[in-house]
């Protein structure tokens, strides 16, 4: 549609996709977006999809029987962090909202580490440090402007560009769709491109915001947004581990070379509840789940590996294997977590406490001593 | 005569406003379809349609400033914020904007409207979802704060909040959504907003709570009175404007107060409370007022909330403490 005073309106046909792999498992090929992948990398790629779904179902699960008050489900965006984890370099830096539990598998961290936090015994039971990867986001979009500020920081330390593969660093921010509305999401595209910063803005647009469709929050395809804040954007089939990796790698790449943000969305679908409390069948027709099942980012994989002869039953029985023995670790250990120390509370407020904490730590030592004496 | 809980009485309560002004406009993120996280807004939508009852985008900031332009056009739009941890986003547009309008124009324009804040603890919840920000609102001049502890009160205010000219923080207790059920009126006349109210008399200490803090102070009540100590329970319902005249008069007979709140104790609710009795109350005081509050800590999580919440035992010994000077 053309307005007759201000010209064509945004264009509303759907943008192009870059795909890798169709969602019947078949290879295609792109122009720009294209990778030679190893056979122990697509294995590998098949291998983390599969165990990060089985974290996930367990989690679940955990949660059903009461061992978690809450999980927020990744199934259906497997291949989409799976893709983009696998994309980064260990002096990489990622900070994730709340359910990148497939990054941060890429990252290192013990699964029922993600735990902690669903489970009230604390709240991110990593060290940031040492996986290069941030505590959870439950503010939507707050820590996309870290991402931003930290890639500020990498590039003041000279640690882009220079051709160092070791040394070159890039920054990812993971968000949902209904995250781009955010001030914050917005004002982190205003300071990266300012600034060039090295950071990918990893938008798994995965169709709802809790209840809302992504028309909600926007007008255009979410990757046009980026040219409007003067740098590169682009959509890929976010069920499509290895166009999700070819992408996001040479997003990362640009970032670590010096030449700047880009903002890839990857296109998915959230085939759970938002979180384990939420009740999808109120808004959403269980027709789009099917049609979107039928485009599951395990199965198309599995599929191409068979075909090239990568994959046969012994194979993928070996995998599940491994999948059931995480699936049995994840129940023995979960009640296993560290409970929280009450009286540490007082501890974590401040690196150097204050006199006010102290006398409420010792007037809570006082309180737990008193029953103790009635006993 | 309708048996409702919290959830229920502000479901009809809202549900009463929109009936009653073709001005009155709920928004929000998934309050549509999904009827709100907690259900507050079920069925609204399917009522009232998309027009009247609308899902925002995922913007706090952009929903609280866009409800200043929709007010400053006629609108009376009654704003969810999802979780208390999620209005901090858009505080920046509650305190220096909604908070001023009034006072900028030199009183020329007024924004009607109302935010609503699910706040507080109990519920086990993951971090950012248990917040007490009621303090930094009152501290605010141009806001008016209330918050309410039962189901009629939740059906009455909800409605006189909304038909109130100035922008009112409508603090909702979420421990209490779907645990607090009892009976509610919808013919019985409103107390009035600005009032707080004695929801148990007694003789010998008195004791101040609001919003999720009052059905402990009742308990504690119940407790000390069968170790022979008569307690009065008031429960503020309004937090700013502050209603303390209930308060005075009941300190001035019993010469000892308590005040409870789960937000932090320092420079908290009680703070402002135990400042005014003591102003005005100085010679009937036995005792200094105590406060019971959550600790200066941030909201731990939910495994040891109990012991940051103000419960039965710490009040209790509050309580006791008095009698100690
Ligand atoms: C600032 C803020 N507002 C509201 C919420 C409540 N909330 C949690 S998740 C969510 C939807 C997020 O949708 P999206 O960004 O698309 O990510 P998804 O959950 O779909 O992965 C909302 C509204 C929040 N956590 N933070």
């Amino acid at each position: 549609m053309t307005d007759p005073v201000f010209g064509p309106a945004p264009d509303e046909d759907e943008p192009e996709l870059v795909q890798l792999l169709t969602p019947e498992g078949e290879r295609v090929h792109h122009p720009v977006f294209d990778l030679d992948f190893s056979a122990d990398q697509l294995r590998g790629f098949y291998r983390d999809m599969v165990l990060v779904r089985r974290l996930d179902i367990e989690a679940t699960a955990l949660q059903r029987h009461g061992e978690l008050g809450l999980w927020p489900q990744l199934l259906g965006q497997e291949a989409a962090q799976i893709g983009a984890g696998r994309a980064m370099r260990p002096q990489d830096f990622a900070f994730p909202t709340y359910r990148e539990h497939g990054v941060a598998w890429c990252r290192g961290i013990d699964p029922v580490r993600l735990l902690g936090l669903f489970r009230g015994t604390d709240q991110g039971g990593w060290d940031p440090k040492d996986h290069n990867f941030a505590l959870y986001s439950i503010v939507v979009g707050a820590h996309s402007l870290h991402a931003t500020g930290y890639a500020m920081g990498v590039q003041r330390d000279g640690a882009v560009g220079t051709g160092d593969p070791e040394r070159d660093t890039a920054v990812m921010a993971c968000f949902g769709d209904g995250a781009t509305s955010q001030g914050d999401v917005n004002e982190s595209l205003v300071f990266a491109a300012s600034y060039n910063a090295p950071v990918v803005f990893f938008c798994q647009n995965n169709q709802w915001a809790i209840s809302e469709p992504l028309e909600r929050q926007s007008r255009i395809p979410l990757y046009r947004r980026a040219h409007g804040f003067g740098f590169p954007g682009v959509r890929v089939d976010g069920n499509d581990v290895l166009a999700t990796h070819a992408v996001v790698q040479a997003a990362l790449q640009r970032a670590r070379d010096g030449q700047g943000p880009t903002f890839v969305e990857a296109y998915t679908y959230r085939m759970g509840a938002h979180t384990t409390t939420d009740d999808p069948t109120r808004y959403r027709r269980s027709a789009d789940v099917d049609q979107w099942k039928a485009k599951d980012p395990i199965a198309r994989l599995e599929a191409y590996l068979r075909a090239e002869g990568l994959a046969d039953d012994a194979y993928v029985a070996g995998i599940a294997d491994e999948a059931d023995e995480l699936g049995v670790r994840m129940r023995r250990v979960c009640h296993e977590l560290p409970e929280p120390v009450a009286r540490d509370i007082f501890d974590l407020v401040h690196v150097e406490t204050t006199p006010d904490l102290a006398a409420q730590q010792a007037a809570y030592d006082a309180h737990v001593a008193s029953f103790a004496e009635v006993l | 005569m309708v048996t409702m809980t919290v959830a229920k009485a502000l479901n009809a309560g809202l549900r009463k406003a929109l009936e009653g002004d073709d001005k009155v406009l709920v928004m929000g993120e998934d309050v549509g379809t999904l009827g709100g996280v907690f259900r507050i807004t079920d069925g609204l939508q399917k009522d009232f349609g998309d027009d009247r009852v609308i899902d925002t985008p995922l913007a706090e900031s952009g929903i609280v400033g866009t409800a200043v332009g929709l007010a400053l056009r006629g609108y009376r739009p009654v704003v969810e914020i999802q979780f208390d941890g999620f209005v901090y986003p858009a505080y920046d547009q509650i305190v220096c904007q909604v908070a001023r309008f009034h006072f900028r124009s030199q009183g020329r324009v007024k924004v009607p409207m109302v935010i609503r804040v699910p706040y507080g603890g109990g519920i086990g919840a993951v971090e950012h979802h248990s917040e007490s920000p009621e303090a930094q609102f009152v501290h605010t001049p141009g806001l008016k704060v209330v918050t309410c502890s039962n189901p009629a009160d939740a059906y009455t205010m909800i409605q006189q909040a909304i038909a109130c000219d100035d922008p009112v923080i409508f603090l909702e207790p979420k421990r209490l959504y779907h645990s607090a059920k009892a009976d509610v009126d919808e013919s019985a006349p409103a107390a009035p907003l600005w009032e707080s109210r004695v929801v148990r008399p007694g003789t010998d200490v008195t004791l101040v709570g609001y919003g999720p803090t009052v059905s402990t102070c009742l308990d504690v009540a119940t407790v000390a009175g069968e170790e022979g100590r008569s307690v009065e329970v008031i429960d503020l319902r309004t937090l700013s404007p502050l209603d303390l005249a209930p308060v005075y008069e009941s300190v001035r007979r019993t010469g000892r107060l308590v005040v409870v709140h789960e937000a932090h104790v320092t420079l908290g609710l009680g703070a402002e409370v135990a400042a005014r009795v003591t102003e005005e109350c100085f010679h009937s005081l036995e005792a200094p007022v105590l406060r019971v509050g959550g600790y200066d800590t941030p909201y731990p999580a939910a495994r040891i909330e109990d012991m940051f919440l103000p419960d039965l035992d710490r009040v209790l010994d509050a309580v006791d403490r008095t009698f100690g000077y």
